[in-house]
This record gives C-alpha cells, sequence and structure tokens, in this order.
C-alpha cells in the first residue's frame, strides 16, 4: 500500500512538472492563434507517457545513477590511483559524447553549413567526414573537459579562474575564426551535455569532492558540467579554422 | 500499434546510448577496482528504471509536445501572422515580432522546469547544501535565464546582429557577479547553463531558431538559425548567481535587524 501511494506522489508531482507547458501552449492555441490543436488523442497519450516517464528517470536516478556514479568515484579516490582516475573520467567524458544524438544532428547541420559555403566539397563522403571530423573534436573536448574538472578537485583549484581563463579564450578565438562556424560553435557547448552524462558526471564530481580531505562538496563538487559546456566551443573554433 | 512500434524503437535507441557509459562504469568497476558492485540488482534496476523512463519521456514528447510545439513556432514566425497586410512598401520591423518574443520566454521556462538533467542536479544541490538551495528555487531561476537568453536570442535574429557581442556582454556580466556572489553558488552557477539544454528545449528551440531564420529577411537559416541554445546556456549563470545574491542581502538585512532589536 504506501509503495502505490508514494508511486502516485511522484507521478503527481511529475505532472505538476508539465502544467507550464500545458499552459503556454493552450494559452497560445486558444488566444494568440485561435486554433484547436490537430491531434488531441495522441497528446493525451504523450502526456500520460511523459508523466511515466519522468517519475520512472528520478526513481532510476536514485536508484542506479547517482549511487554507481559516487561510490565508483569514493573507490578510484581510495585506491590513490591518479592514472585511474583520470583514465576514467576521459573515458566517461569521451564516450557518452560520441554517443550523443543531438551532437550528431548538429555536426549533420554544420556539415551542410560548411558545404554551402564552399569549405568542403557538397558530396555526401566529404560531408560525412566533416560531421564525423566535427563529432570527434567535441567528444575529446568533452573528455578533457572531465579531466580537466576532476584534477581541478584533486588540486582544489578555484574554479572561476579557469572559467574566465576558457572565456579569454573562446573570445580571441572567435575573431579569428570563420563567422559562419561561430554559432554552431557556440551553441555546441550546450547540447553535448545529456540527459544521462548530468547526472552520472555530478555525481562523480561532488562524489569525489565529499572523500577528498580539505575539499568540501558545494565548493569542489560542481563545475565539471561547466568544463564540459566550454570546451567544446574552444575545440570546434579551432576546428572551424583548421578546416575553412 | 504505431505507438507501440514508436516505443520499442526508441527504447533500442536509448539503450544504445546508455550503453558505452554502463560498459564505461562496470568495466571500470570490475576490471580496474575488481570489487563487485554493493547492491548490484538495485542498481541494474536502476539502470532499467532509467532507461525506461527516459523511453517513455521521448515518445511522449514525440507525441504530444514537439509537432505542436513546432507548428507554432512556425505559424508564430510566418509573415501572414507578423504583418497580415503588409503593404509594398511597408517593411516589417523588429516590434512586430512582439508575440515570438513572449512565445520564446515563455516556452524557454516552462520547458527548463520539465527538464529531467535539471530536475537531477537540483536534487543533488539540494543535498549537498543539506537544504540551503531548495530545489524549486533552484529550478525556477535557471527556467528564468533561459526563458530571457532564448527570447533575447530570437530578438537577435531579428535584428541580425552579430551573436558574439551579445555573448561577449554576458560572459563580462558572469565575471563581475562570480566576484560578488556568494562563493557557494558559483561552480553549481556555472553549472546550470550547460545542464538546462538537453532533451526538452534543444529540439524545441532549434525549431524556433530555424522558423524565424527561414522568415526574417536577409537571414540565413544555415549560419542565423543557430545560436540560440548559447544563449539558453548563458543566461541562467547570470540568474542563478543573481538568485543567490539577492537570498544573501535579505539574510544580511534580517540578521541586522534583529541585530538593532536585541541592542
Amino acid at each position: 500500500m504506501p509503495a502505490i501511494f508514494k508511486l502516485l506522489q511522484s507521478l503527481l508531482s511529475s505532472f505538476k512538472d508539465l502544467i507550464p507547458i500545458i499552459l503556454v501552449v493552450s494559452f497560445f492555441e486558444i488566444f494568440i492563434l485561435q486554433q484547436a490543436p490537430a491531434d488531441l488523442a495522441s497528446i493525451m497519450i504523450g502526456l500520460v507517457f511523459i508523466v511515466f516517464g519522468l517519475t520512472f528517470f528520478v526513481f532510476g536516478l536514485e536508484m542506479g545513477l547517482f549511487p554507481i556514479g559516487e561510490s565508483l568515484a569514493q573507490a578510484l579516490a581510495h585506491k590513490g590511483s591518479v592514472f585511474w582516475l583520470v583514465l576514467f573520467s576521459f573515458s566517461l567524458g569521451f564516450g557518452t559524447t560520441l554517443a550523443e544524438p543531438a551532437l550528431t544532428a548538429v555536426a549533420n547541420e554544420a556539415a551542410q553549413v560548411a558545404a554551402d559555403a564552399g569549405a568542403i566539397k557538397p558530396d555526401e563522403a566529404s560531408m560525412n567526414s566533416y560531421a564525423m571530423g566535427l563529432r570527434f573534436t567535441v567528444a575529446i573536448a568533452v573528455g578533457l573537459a572531465i579531466l580537466l574538472g576532476v584534477v581541478r578537485i584533486l588540486k582544489g583549484w578555484p574554479i572561476h579562474y579557469l572559467i574566465i581563463g576558457g572565456y579569454i579564450i573562446v573570445m580571441v578565438l572567435t575573431t579569428f575564426a570563420p563567422d559562419s562556424i561561430i554559432g554552431i560553435a557556440y551553441d555546441s557547448g550546450g547540447v553535448t551535455t545529456s540527459t544521462i552524462t548530468v547526472p552520472l558526471v555530478t555525481a562523480l564530481g561532488v562524489g569525489l569532492a565529499s572523500v577528498i580531505k580539505g575539499r568540501n562538496p558545494m565548493l569542489d563538487g560542481f563545475g565539471l558540467i561547466a568544463f564540459a559546456s566550454l570546451t567544446p566551443m574552444i575545440f570546434v573554433l579551432i576546428y572551424g579554422m583548421v578546416v575553412f | 500499434m504505431e505507438v507501440l512500434y514508436g516505443l520499442f524503437d526508441t527504447l533500442l535507441l536509448t539503450a544504445r546510448d546508455v550503453i558505452p557509459i554502463a560498459a564505461i562504469l562496470f568495466g571500470f568497476q570490475l576490471g580496474v577496482l575488481k570489487r563487485p558492485i554493493a547492491n548490484w540488482h538495485k542498481v541494474v534496476l536502476g539502470f532499467f528504471y532509467v532507461i525506461v523512463g527516459l523511453t517513455l519521456f521521448l515518445v511522449g514528447l514525440d507525441l504530444a509536445l514537439f509537432p505542436i510545439g513546432e507548428s507554432m513556432a512556425e505559424q508564430l514566425t510566418s509573415v501572414e501572422f507578423i504583418h497580415p497586410n503588409l503593404g509594398p512598401d511597408e517593411a516589417i520591423i523588429w516590434q512586430d515580432y512582439l508575440w515570438v518574443y513572449i512565445f520564446a520566454a515563455a516556452i524557454g521556462f516552462s520547458t527548463t522546469i520539465a527538464e529531467p538533467s535539471l530536475i537531477a542536479v537540483a536534487i543533488k544541490a539540494n543535498e549537498v547544501s543539506a537544504g540551503a538551495i531548495s530545489v524549486q528555487g533552484l529550478r525556477i531561476s535557471v527556467a528564468i535565464g533561459v526563458s530571457f537568453g532564448i527570447a533575447l536570442g530570437c530578438f537577435r535574429i531579428v535584428v541580425g546582429d552579430p551573436i558574439q557581442y551579445y555573448i561577449m556582454a554576458g560572459y563580462i556580466i558572469v565575471v563581475v557577479q562570480t566576484f560578488y556572489a556568494p562563493k557557494m553558488i558559483v561552480p553549481l552557477a556555472y553549472d546550470s547553463g550547460g545542464v538546462t539544454t538537453s532533451t526538452v528545449t534543444v529540439p524545441l528551440v532549434a525549431a524556433l531558431g530555424l522558423g524565424l531564420a527561414t522568415n526574417v529577411e536577409g537571414r540565413n537559416p544555415l549560419i542565423d538559425g543557430f545560436g540560440l541554445i548559447a544563449f539558453a546556456s548563458l543566461f541562467p549563470m547570470i540568474s542563478v548567481m543573481g538568485y543567490a545574491q539577492i537570498v544573501d542581502a535579505l539574510n544580511k538585512r534580517r540578521a541586522l535587524k534583529e541585530q538593532n532589536n536585541i541592542s
């Protein structure tokens, strides 16, 4: 009985998260565009799916992703081997990003831009190789970002100097990079961090910061995602300069 | 039937995305640490829930939100909606796009509230800060940042300014705020930039940008359509630090008042 009650409760709270979307969409449909949405039945089914999906996701997060992310981080820290920790962080960043569907979509569009601008030949093969190159570039960037973030936690460096330094690099590169790559480069920072990567990387950072002596999980545990959204901009700008 | 097929298809795709991650995790656990996973059946069940949850969520989005959101973005940015009886020597000015900015802000806010990865980070932040950072407070301040960012990004597409000036100005604000905001919030604020834009927000925002860049004269959708995500990842940093600064200032004021009352 309490289990069912708990499930109902989390379903209700997932539904509450959707109310703003429902309100916005209905307001614009009814008052501004003055039309009925096309397929009301499938919208209702979709909403039910979203509510259940969010509920399961949060359940699974606390059962699986958070505990294993944290226990791995702690075990690696206790083992005391910086090499394995660094290798783990790089492969986590690299592996999750290469598989990221949003990145694949953006890379393909970027190849289209490059072909239109005449920077690469507008045939399938060279566009594919351009998109592939871009994906590897971003994946390496994210891998290095997580690695750098973990080293920062180990050493206790303050985060803002690194981030501000990164901003300065982005700005300097922007002045040299071709115009058509700038928008894509700036966007690539945001699209790399997916729904599964974020909880894992957060658990990794917080887990590390809570076992290393003298680190504060709040001050040192967060910040990995920030690096992961900054380095892809730098790498894609450089990629644009090299390839164009 | 079609829905079931879509479910199965998405399940496979989600599993494919999760497998490399699971391989890295279990590989390190068993190969490097050489120790069994504590409560491994619970962890595996958790992974299973995550995959099922994401699958349902994505299929639901495809059924309910994406088609309607994309068609609305298209309609709101079309010339017929913006200016139904445009004369031959009249031009559309940026003020005509008022509803687009409002829609951008509203959809940015509401999709951010439903973003699963933001929920994850907010739960963690609440746990780590021992309740000082509330889950809802963080989510709402991030959502305010995203909504402002996307509206401003739409304005930029309409007027056609180069993106780098806006981003640069945003960076300067972030840097200045960093030195005044409470230290505890800074890393979390930096993180909230990247967290906001994943499953829900990216496709809708991309549709909006593409619609605008296609319909505004003189814009190239392939070049000007990009950049909204960058705005959506920049402004949450500002709003989260701002939120912490406001809370901090209020607390200080209250403490001062109490002190005065005692003496």
